[in-house]
């Protein structure tokens, strides 16, 4: 599939997401990073695949990556629903401010982190705040597991269809599962 | 008004020095002292003259940008890349760019409803002269324009003072337009003090253009019973002739509705309206319909409900003259502003102008004279109505499958949706006979058209989803509350206190569009989850149509269910844009009638009391164009939150305040001088919500201030509280920062909350006389 921004007027930018071709190389670049958080957004409940909605594979990826989750918008309640606790909630645009401040130690105060990981945010609003991150915080690394091309994060899968992006997100699960963390 | 010209005119005048024969004397101006108020330190503002109060608000809430392109190409050095620090030819970095396009769009903003002003009140000179006396609510309303009263320091009592008052606002936008050229300021925080300026000007020209109408053309005049009116193109009649009038300024439409009522044909003919002009349609006469929002333009259109449209300016759709050809609809241009490439026939014989545009010699025409825009409209209407048989340009149901069969299956129409709509599948289902996916679209689509155009085979995408959704067009028939106006002075003596206090637990003002998936029926429910809780809830243009166009279980509107007064528990329409600084003028008149600060000229101070004492957020939920930006700036620049939907990301610019960092949330004492940490009260300026859900939790605590009483911040706690364990599913993290003393918790929530603040170490502090002003310190500390 395609490496160009899934929403047409969403002009490329001068320095394109390098594309994920493999969910192994998404896995290594996560393995590499050092404090990688996932942040989560309302499409979380809204796209579905398989007859299951992103979110259950998210909690599965979450749960087998040890990646901590900030969930955004009202999403915190629908990972509780499902037993599974974020390691934090606010909305996109503070995860996003609190990621270009280098003196931000974290969620967990211990680190800024390396690696932010966006997923199931509005596809132009999850482009902005990759463009923010680009611009004012040049020493973090961006990643996006969506199925739709975001040329500002650092990485980004292609575009892609629902069956290929469910199978992206098992095979990064399973091999977090079977290579431990 | 402070100042007045002074005209002398002889005719004749026989005197023992002589004859004195066609004397013409202009003396300048007299000053007018019968205003005792003393004049504050800051009238009529220039650029830098509240640099301070803005660095200050830009210091608590710093911008978070989010660069829309990583160029810059308004100058020939260009393109520059700005990427990630990369400094362009001009020296400029991606922050200054990204504040610099907030200025731009803040002026665009401003300008637009200045120029708007300047058309009406330059019109009502012409016709009612420059002495015509300002008349907002009679002796209910005698602070009748706070913004202009605030930032001017001129209190303005007839048109006359009006023409001045935008002669400095003009002045102004020049002036800040011109920081934009290359090569001029060179900080992101000054572009950014000169954005919130633009607000400043924007509030002020808005008030200026509101007044104006309300003055002359009899509107509401601060009226909380307004009249209901009928809304949605279920309630137009359609076996009557048609006129439609789309965009915002009124004074065409005032043309058209006297004709008619001149021919005595004002109920023999239907005058409907889009956007704000049919909101200032309502104002004036009270059998004007609405059809709803900007987003309905190619709705109404393409439906060919409208036997003429006439078009003014402000967010009309560029191409609505083409789909007008399309049901051979004919066009009045009535702005100089959207002349629509017609030529102009001003200065024709009505009748030969009629001639032309029923015969279809021409599809439209440009007339800049309201009076014959009405004559023009009324006779054409009239004789093409019977022709035209409400010819739509709508596909059959039968012809959708068979046109959906061409379909690719490209894509680009979901990818040019900016809502990602799903329509190839809508599309896919339609050609097997299958409309039921189509049917849903036609309740998440904000008819932009943009599928239409990025489709390979020209399928009229959006005329699909019409067609399948028109029985639901045919039965929206709901009611709107005509545009109010301002708010009485008695009604903010009544609730000034309450509202300070915290006991109103807050103001929520929804203004702009609704154009989101669902966008109206979530602006209904945030206004009614708002009004049951017992807050003042404001609205203006589409979002006021938005709030009206539901129905509770009983089968009423929120302005049936609802009373309209400014009051706990109350929906308001304000009116149109430009009635938006009555919003921020309620806001103003606290300050003023119900805490004896002064106005005149006094922005700082009573920004000051704003931001720390009135619980007011305002929310824009839908995409909306520059005006938006300028009217936000307008509410940042009094310390009022502005929360928008997901779509306002794109203005690329939040203001964000940090509730990690106290420091962030030191205010002084005002009896002592001592800095007081008052926790994230409120915690934003500019903030992007996600859903309907994280908005309603994100306006409950945005309504908190430090001057809160512990009886205010308990009662405002409980509704945060609950809307936060209702959508998030737990009790909020952060509610030990706004807990200053055990007063402070709710009494249902005591045992659970305690035991919260002491597994966090809580301490109790002191609920202080906030300010961040220096200089409003009573007592200096040593």
């Amino acid at each position: 599939m395609s490496c160009e921004p899934w929403q047409c007027a969403e002009i490329a930018a001068t320095k394109k997401a390098n594309p994920i071709q493999k969910p192994e190389i998404a896995v290594a670049m996560i393995k590499r990073a050092v404090r990688p958080i996932l942040v989560v957004g309302s499409n979380a409940t809204a796209r579905f695949m398989e007859g299951k909605p992103l979110i259950d594979f998210l909690i599965d990826f979450a749960n087998a990556s040890k990646v901590p989750v900030v969930a955004t918008a009202h999403m915190v309640s629908e990972f509780l629903k499902r037993g599974y606790t974020p390691a934090g909630y606010m909305s996109a645009m503070d995860i996003g401010n609190r990621l270009v401040d280098p003196t931000w130690q974290g969620l967990d105060g211990k680190g800024h982190p390396d690696l932010a990981i966006f997923v199931g945010l509005p596809y132009y609003m999850e482009s902005l705040i990759l463009s923010g991150l680009k611009h004012f915080a040049p020493d973090l690394k961006t990643m996006t597991i969506d199925n739709l091309y975001h040329a500002h994060a650092s990485w980004s899968y292609p575009n892609s269809t629902l069956e290929a992006w469910a199978e992206n997100l098992k095979v990064m699960t399973l091999k977090f599962k079977e290579g431990g963390n | 008004m402070t100042t007045k010209n002074v005209r002398v005119k002889i005719d004749e005048l026989k005197t023992n020095l002589g004859l004195i024969k066609n004397l013409d004397l202009s003396v300048g101006k007299i000053v007018d002292d019968s205003w005792t108020e003393p004049m504050g330190p800051t009238p009529m503002p220039g650029l830098t003259t509240l640099r301070d109060w803005d660095m200050t608000l830009l210091n608590k809430y710093k911008p978070f940008y989010m660069p829309d392109c990583d160029l810059c190409c308004l100058c020939t050095y260009g393109k520059c890349d700005l990427t990630a620090g990369k400094r362009g030819a001009c020296g400029l970095n991606i922050a200054d760019q990204s504040s610099r396009i907030v200025l731009i769009a803040c002026c665009i903003g401003a300008a637009t409803h200045n120029g708007h002003a300047r058309h009406v009140v330059d019109h009502l000179i012409e016709k009612y002269g420059r002495r015509y006396p300002l008349d907002i609510g009679g002796l209910n309303v005698k602070v009748e324009a706070p913004v202009t009263r605030l930032v001017t320091g001129v209190r303005p009592q007839t048109l006359g003072d009006l023409d001045e008052v935008l002669t400095y606002c003009e002045s102004q936008i020049t002036h800040l337009l011109s920081v934009a050229h290359t090569g001029q300021e060179s900080s992101n925080l000054d572009f950014e003090s000169k954005a919130l300026h633009a607000g400043r000007i924007d509030q002020v020209g808005m008030e200026v253009a509101d007044i104006a109408q309300v003055s002359v053309f009899d509107f509401p005049k601060a009226d909380p019973e307004a009249p209901l009116i009928k809304m949605g193109i279920g309630t137009v009649d359609q076996s009557k002739p048609v006129i439609m009038c789309i965009g915002h300024n009124v004074v065409p439409s005032v043309g058209i509705i006297d004709y008619m009522k001149e021919q005595k044909l004002d109920d023999k003919m239907e005058v409907v309206g889009l956007c704000c002009t049919a909101i200032d349609n309502t104002r004036y006469f009270d059998r004007a319909k609405i059809v709803g929002p900007i987003s309905w333009e190619l709705r109404f259109i393409r439906g060919g409900f409208a036997d003429v449209v006439v078009l003014d300016e402000q967010c009309v759709r560029t191409d609505a003259s083409l789909e007008a050809e399309r049901v051979k609809a004919p066009v009045i241009a009535a702005s100089e502003k959207n002349c629509i490439g017609y030529k102009n026939r001003t200065n024709d014989p009505a009748d030969q102008i009629v001639e032309d545009l029923v015969s279809g010699k021409v599809p439209g025409v440009l007339i800049l004279d309201p009076e014959k825009v009405g004559e023009v409209a009324v006779k054409v209407a009239n004789r093409v109505a019977p022709i035209r048989k409400k010819m739509k340009s709508l596909p059959e149901i039968e012809e959708i499958k068979e046109l959906a069969k061409k379909c690719r299956n490209c894509n680009m129409c979901q990818r040019s949706c900016p809502q990602d709509l799903s329509i190839p599948k809508a599309i896919k289902a339609a050609a097997e006979g299958n409309y039921a996916p189509l049917a849903d679209l036609y309740e998440e689509c904000i008819g932009c058209g943009r599928c239409e155009e990025a489709c390979p085979v020209k399928l009229e995408i959006h005329s699909f989803i019409l067609k399948i959704g028109e029985k639901n067009m045919l039965e929206e028939t709901n009611y709107c509350r005509s545009g109010r106006g301002a708010i009485q002075d008695v009604e903010i003596r009544s609730v000034g206190g309450p509202i300070v206090l915290g006991e109103i637990p807050g103001i929520v003002a929804l203004v702009g569009c609704a154009n989101y998936p669902h966008g109206g029926k979530d602006v209904y429910d945030i206004c009614r989850e708002f009004a049951l809780r017992r807050f003042i809830v404001v609205t203006s243009g589409c979002s006021a149509m938005s709030a009206g166009s539901y129905r509770n279980e009983e089968g009423k509107t929120l302005y049936e269910e609802f009373p309209g007064g400014f009051e706990a528990g109350g929906v308001l329409n304000v009116g149109s844009c430009v009635s938006n600084p009555h919003i921020a003028g309620a806001a103003i008149k606290v300050a003023n009638i119900f805490a004896k600060r002064n106005l005149r000229g006094n922005y700082e101070e009573i920004a000051d009391y704003i931001h720390n004492r009135v619980g007011a957020v305002g929310l824009a939920w839908g995409a909306y164009s520059q005006k938006a930006a300028s009217i936000a700036s307008g509410f940042w620049s009094l310390g009022v939150p502005v929360l928008v939907g997901p779509h306002g990301s794109k203005y690329r610019r939040m203001l964000l305040g940090r509730e990690d960092k106290p420091d962030n949330w030191e205010v002084y004492d005002a009896r002592t001088g001592d800095k007081v940490n008052v926790g994230p009260a409120p915690e934003h300026l500019f903030q992007t919500v996600e859903t309907p859900q994280e908005a309603m939790v994100t306006i409950a605590k945005l309504c908190i201030r430090p001057n809160d009483t512990w009886k205010g911040r308990s009662i405002k706690l409980s509704h945060y509280i609950d809307l936060h364990k209702r959508h998030y599913g737990l009790m909020p993290p952060d509610i030990d920062r706004f807990i200053r003393t055990p007063a402070d918790i709710p009494m249902t929530m005591k045992d659970e909350i305690t035991a919260l603040l002491k597994a966090k170490g809580w301490k109790e502090s002191i609920i202080p006389d906030p300010t961040l002003l220096p200089r409003m310190i009573r007592k200096t500390k040593e």
